[in-house]
């Protein structure tokens, strides 16, 4: 494959690995000089990967050391070729130079990355979380994150959630009137109501 | 959001607006096309910021993926995009066997095609009915959905679900068509072409439709890909790139359909483009009925794939009861199918470019789930799509990139 000589001719130092997998070519190269490398797979003339297909992370967890790889799948309209580079980032520093200069596109799927394996992109715009909440603790798609979360560690929104849901459970929206609601534990939405319409007539 | 409500009070008293105005589009706004939240920074009407934030619909359908078998895990891509769920679980089932190794028959590869197609005319036929929803034209809406309750009657009598299908399995489909769908499919391809201009007279010369879709949301074809749209988002800014022709899966590469290709990148050229993509998957249906006559009675799932049926392992003492949250877990014997190794596979689904990256390491459920949604992207592009425009003509432009919000969050 023309793309792998060229890398090969131009970073012998920086690659690790290549192989094949279900017939696609990968490349594992060091994280350092990732950004070097893909801006000269977009820029060059003979390769002109030009479409980021994909950008994703994968996490070894006790399976392989450093234990995430950052997974760039690249694709070439006009050679219709598709190449994989793979950057193995370690697991105390996890840092990675940001490729949203050469493809706007890398913008949301490294803010997704970021959000759900804590993977931090160097020179990214605007790195915030994109799917979960701003104030969500810890990392989901890590293999070390639990799949059902314990009660005690509970996000704080879906817990003020369920308290106002069984606050409100026994009044009789369709009557409008407090059914079996005791007059202390009545105050608080009343006092809620009261807070949102001034909102609203504020900003009518 | 606390922001904005402070600025507003100030606003009010004065007589110059200095302040740029906050505006919040979403997350309940029908126009949205589910729950995608656009924060907007206006200076009068136009369009000075546009910030998307998503994330209301993410229910961790790769987390839960890891933690399924490969089987199992088919059932939760239909929930992606519902819109054209076929599509979906015929991209997974692609992305596993191709892992496998697997070769699928020739009558489910066809069969496979068909309802790709099919869902990609009910998922154009629901686009333009909502397109046109928010941009204004109320008539539409009702012949289109009158077509697509059609279709979905089709996909009712193949597999008994009309929304979300999970028809196809790993290694082929999971049941044959009788004799009176393909009837149906015959009468539907003939009658379906004549239709098409039935929405075309309504909006294709209307006024008021060309003034709101040509010349607004304008792409370039580099800026379109530099951004990674894809499918007919794509081929609107004159970039030839269709999957079905670039990467050929399936048969795509037997048939004779055209790439829909315009050049003007903007509203309607987006829309014209969908409208020939429709045409071009009736003609591809046709064609594949008229394949599936020429393999009649062969089967249609490979004869060493996985089984379906979930083996159970005998308790050997009886077992605490499960945890009330674990409960919809069943817990199966994992039969290691696949083995070590991972895949990039995409297909051409009718929003674009929906690819799954799946890595195994040689157990019975894969070791990562990727999916690289279209909408995802899309949405993505809003921003740099939008700026700068009139702030109705944003409901165009999301109109315009066909998004799902199911699909996005994942």
């Amino acid at each position: 494959m023309l793309a792998l000589e060229k890398l090969q001719e131009k970073f012998p130092e920086e690659i690790i690995e290549t192989g094949e997998s279900a017939g696609q070519t990968y490349v594992v190269v060091k994280r350092e000089k990732i950004f070097d490398i893909l801006k000269f797979l977009h820029e060059s003339g003979e390769l002109l990967f030009d479409h980021l297909a994909d950008l994703t992370a994968v996490d070894w967890h006790k399976k392989k050391t450093p234990r995430f790889e950052v997974v760039y799948n690249l694709y070439s309209i006009r050679y219709k070729q598709f190449l994989r580079i793979k950057a193995q980032v370690p697991e105390e520093d996890p840092i990675i130079t940001s490729v949203t200069p050469i493809w706007k596109v890398a913008n949301w799927f490294e803010r997704e990355v970021y959000d759900m394996f804590g993977i931090v992109f160097d020179g990214h715009p605007d790195l915030r979380r994109l799917l979960m909440p701003e104030d969500w603790e810890g990392f989901p798609l890590r293999k070390d994150y639990p799949l059902f979360l314990s009660p005690e560690k509970e996000w704080q929104g879906l817990v003020e959630l369920k308290e106002k849901a069984r606050r409100l459970a026994p009044f009789d929206w369709y009557q409008r009137v407090p059914g079996e609601v005791k007059e202390e534990e009545m105050k608080e939405p009343e006092e809620e109501k009261v807070a949102e319409g001034e909102g609203h007539g504020a900003s009518a | 959001m606390a922001q904005a409500l402070e600025i507003v009070p100030k606003q009010i008293d004065s007589d110059q607006w200095d302040e740029p105005y906050y505006v919040n589009m979403g997350p309940q706004h029908p126009a949205t096309h589910g729950v995608l939240r656009i924060f907007l920074e206006l200076d009068g009407e136009t369009i000075v910021r546009c910030d998307p934030r998503i994330g209301y619909l993410h229910r961790g359908v790769e987390k839960l993926s890891e933690n399924l078998t490969y089987s199992q895990a088919m059932v939760l891509t239909d929930r992606l995009d519902y819109i054209a769920s076929a599509a979906n679980n015929v991209g997974y089932c692609l992305a596993v066997e191709e892992l496998m190794g697997l070769e699928v028959p020739r009558r489910a590869q066809i069969i496979r095609v068909i309802v790709c197609e099919m869902a990609r005319i009910a998922s154009h036929l629901l686009w333009l009915a909502t397109h046109a929803l928010d941009i204004g034209a109320m008539t539409v809406f009702l012949y289109c959905f009158r077509d697509r309750e059609w279709l979905l009657d089709i996909f009712e009598e193949i597999c008994g679900a009309r929304l979300t299908v999970s028809y196809p399995r790993i290694g082929g489909v999971r049941l044959d068509f009788n004799q009176h769908i393909i009837d149906e499919l015959y009468r539907f391809t003939e009658e379906f072409p004549r239709r098409i201009p039935e929405y075309e007279t309504l909006i294709d010369v209307n006024r008021i439709w060309l003034k709101r879709t040509k010349g607004v949301g304008v792409i370039s074809g580099e800026e379109a890909v530099n951004l990674g749209l894809t499918g007919p988002s794509l081929r609107g800014s004159g970039v030839r790139y269709d999957l079905r022709r670039s990467r050929p899966y399936l048969i795509y590469d037997e048939l004779d359909f055209e790439v829909a290709v315009e050049y003007e990148g903007d509203v309607y050229s987006r829309y014209r483009v969908r409208m020939k993509e429709m045409r071009e998957a009736n003609k591809i249906i046709r064609q594949c009925l008229d394949k599936l006559a020429e393999c009649e009675g062969e089967p249609t799932v490979a004869e060493n794939a996985p089984d379906l049926l979930i083996p159970f392992g005998k308790p050997k003492r009886p077992q605490p009861a499960p945890h009330p949250k674990k409960g919809f877990l069943v817990k199966s014997v994992e039969v290691p199918i696949v083995p070590e190794g991972e895949v990039y596979f995409a297909i051409e689904a009718p929003k674009g470019e929906l690819g799954y990256y799946i890595v195994s390491d040689g157990s019975g459920h894969p070791w990562r789930v990727r999916i690289r949604a279209p909408s995802f992207v899309h949405i993505s592009a809003l921003p740099a799509l939008s700026e700068g425009q009139m702030v109705a003509d944003i409901i165009a432009v999301i109109g315009s990139v066909d998004i799902v919000l199911g699909e996005c969050d994942r």
